[in-house]
């Protein structure tokens, strides 16, 4: 109950934010439609349907912008001086991330289901099975992010957070080829980008084409960021309030 | 006064030292507060009030020293939900009305206040279904102490809770403060207001530098600290005897001149004349809270203990 009541009004104020979420939505949004429309007809993007294709891009970027957001929300909450007075309350860590986990999610979430059904009006269609594959792979795969926002947030000022989620968004897909180019087709340098979390999310439109699912090799880069920067969140948290 | 004993529970801070680099903000500081009382952190801007309160509720990590909230470290006393606070800097976050805050907040602990009991409290009704990013600054100082009341906590410790208040909202946060005293809870204020320490705690800890200077009961603390000076001139007399007057609390001598601090500036003229008929030029002076802060620094730093509290 307890819990209940904090991350309610946690998530409430996370989406009475608005212009910062019709911002982050509208983004993707834009870019899908102004880049698949012209490319409709008989475009291909890495052979996939073009609309297809540039809607798993997209839905791959809003939602990982989604996630790492939650370091512009948090490090405002330090600034306000606001994450200290929560701190002599008996709000424990894991509420407290859960919170965020949960309405960097939820964001996603809705931008996933916006770039679907922008796809569905440009006539993109799948199998259910299919979709199913996709959104879960793309879900699974914003963990590492997730927390990577909220690491930002700890470590960030309220005015350097905003570029950092900016910067961080746009390294992150440039390498991972989230923009439907890869950076490398073979080599070292490919061994290098296929150990960033970003280009396994660049896969998950792929995958859910063929029914398929990561490889090992997909499931332990997600497992190994997340197990890295977890800790780091929480050591930032706990420094943080400390002064 | 019973502030000798070390009562079990309560507050107990143990050699706490803070530096921040070269600046000793807080020097092995001890300080016992028992179960009910309250008590008045007063001193002047940078005396170290803010650090001292800040690692009571373990939000700075002290050097060296210990703190014991009831018998917890702060982490764990937070965790139980036995304290809560108006912290110097802290605005709540926005995007919430204040009853929605409040509701919030009061989620958190485990016998919270009714928010509806809290915001007539706090004098917050009138703006309880605005949004906290749409408020005065005024208006801001009572949605914080709303939050600080609401947890209905053992510990109440606050940090300059007035600073940016009116005067009718200061008698209407004192008010509440007596309220929440009155139910046996145990209160720490910081304030750079003698007046504010007077009126309101049942005793006052005088920091300085971040030492304890004096520590007794509030009437005690106001008699030291609203005390006056008597100058005169005098020949040849003698020191021990001066001080041995009644209220004298500090003799200095510069060749004929001769200064007296006391806490009772009639008795200490009658005796002075009593004693010594020959003093000529004998004035009065009131000492203002600032000059009496710097006479208990200096005294500090040139004799330590000489002014000593009630301990």
């Amino acid at each position: 109950m307890t819990r209940f009541t904090y991350v309610r009004y946690e998530l409430l104020r996370n989406f009475r934010n608005w212009r910062f979420l019709i911002l982050s939505l509208a983004f993707p949004l834009v870019l899908y439609y102004s880049v698949a429309s012209a490319n409709r007809a008989n475009g291909k993007l890495q052979g996939i349907a073009f609309p297809l294709a540039w809607m798993t891009s997209m839905a791959t970027l809003g939602a990982m912008a989604s996630v790492i957001s939650s370091c512009t929300v948090i490090s405002a909450e330090r600034s306000a001086g606001w994450t200290r007075q929560m701190r002599i309350t008996p709000l424990g860590t894991g509420t407290y991330f859960g919170a965020k986990v949960l309405a960097g999610y939820l964001r996603a979430i809705l931008t996933i289901a916006l770039l679907c059904a922008a796809g569905l009006t440009l006539g993109v269609h799948m199998p259910a099975q299919n979709w199913a594959v996709m959104i879960g792979l793309l879900l699974a795969g914003l963990v590492p992010f997730t927390v990577l926002g909220i690491l930002l947030g700890h470590l960030l000022a309220s005015d350097s957070s905003a570029i950092a989620l900016s910067g961080t968004v746009m390294i992150f897909a440039l390498l991972g080829g989230v923009y439907g180019f890869q950076l490398a087709h073979a080599g070292t340098l490919l061994d290098i980008i296929k150990g960033i979390p970003s280009f396994w999310l660049a896969q998950a439109g792929k995958a859910a084409l063929r029914l398929g699912n990561w490889p090992a090799e997909g499931w332990i880069v997600m497992a190994a960021w997340t197990a890295v920067l977890l800790p780091l969140a929480v050591l930032t948290y706990r420094r943080d309030t400390r002064r | 006064m019973t502030t000798g004993k070390v009562p079990v529970g309560g507050v107990v801070l143990s050699r706490l030292c803070k530096s921040y680099g070269q600046v000793q903000a807080v020097r092995p500081l001890d300080l016992v507060i028992a179960p009910g009382e309250t008590v008045a952190i007063l001193g002047p801007n940078g005396a170290g009030k803010t650090t001292v309160l800040d690692m009571m509720l373990g939000l700075t990590r002290p050097d060296s020293g210990s703190v014991s909230l009831f018998g917890m470290p702060p982490a764990r006393a937070a965790r139980a939900g036995i304290i809560s606070g108006m912290l110097q800097t802290g605005v709540p976050v926005d995007r919430l009305r204040v009853r929605e805050l409040l509701t919030m907040v009061a989620s958190l602990y485990p016998r919270p206040l009714k928010v509806d009991d809290v915001l007539p409290l706090t004098g917050a009704t009138a703006f309880a279904d605005r949004q906290t990013n749409r408020l005065s600054g005024g208006q801001v100082q009572r949605v914080r102490f709303g939050v600080a009341l609401v947890a209905n906590a053992d510990l109440l410790v606050l940090d300059e809770p007035t600073a940016a208040i009116d005067v009718e909202g200061r008698r209407e946060f004192w008010a509440a403060m007596r309220q929440v005293a009155a139910e046996g809870k145990t209160v720490i204020f910081a304030t750079h207001y003698l007046e504010e320490a007077d009126a309101y705690a049942d005793r006052i800890v005088l920091l300085a530098q971040g030492r304890i200077v004096a520590d007794g009961a509030a009437t005690e603390i106001k008699a030291k600290v609203s005390g006056r000076t008597i100058r005169a001139t005098l020949r040849g007399a003698d020191v021990t005897q001066l001080a041995g007057l009644p209220g004298v609390t500090k003799v200095e001598r510069h060749g004929e001149a001769v200064t007296l601090s006391t806490s009772s500036s009639d008795e200490t003229v009658r005796a002075l004349l009593g004693s010594f008929p020959e003093a000529r030029d004998v004035e009065v002076l009131g000492a203002g809270i600032e000059e009496a802060f710097l006479a208990l620094t200096a005294d500090e730093n040139d004799v330590p203990n000489q002014v000593q509290g009630a301990r």
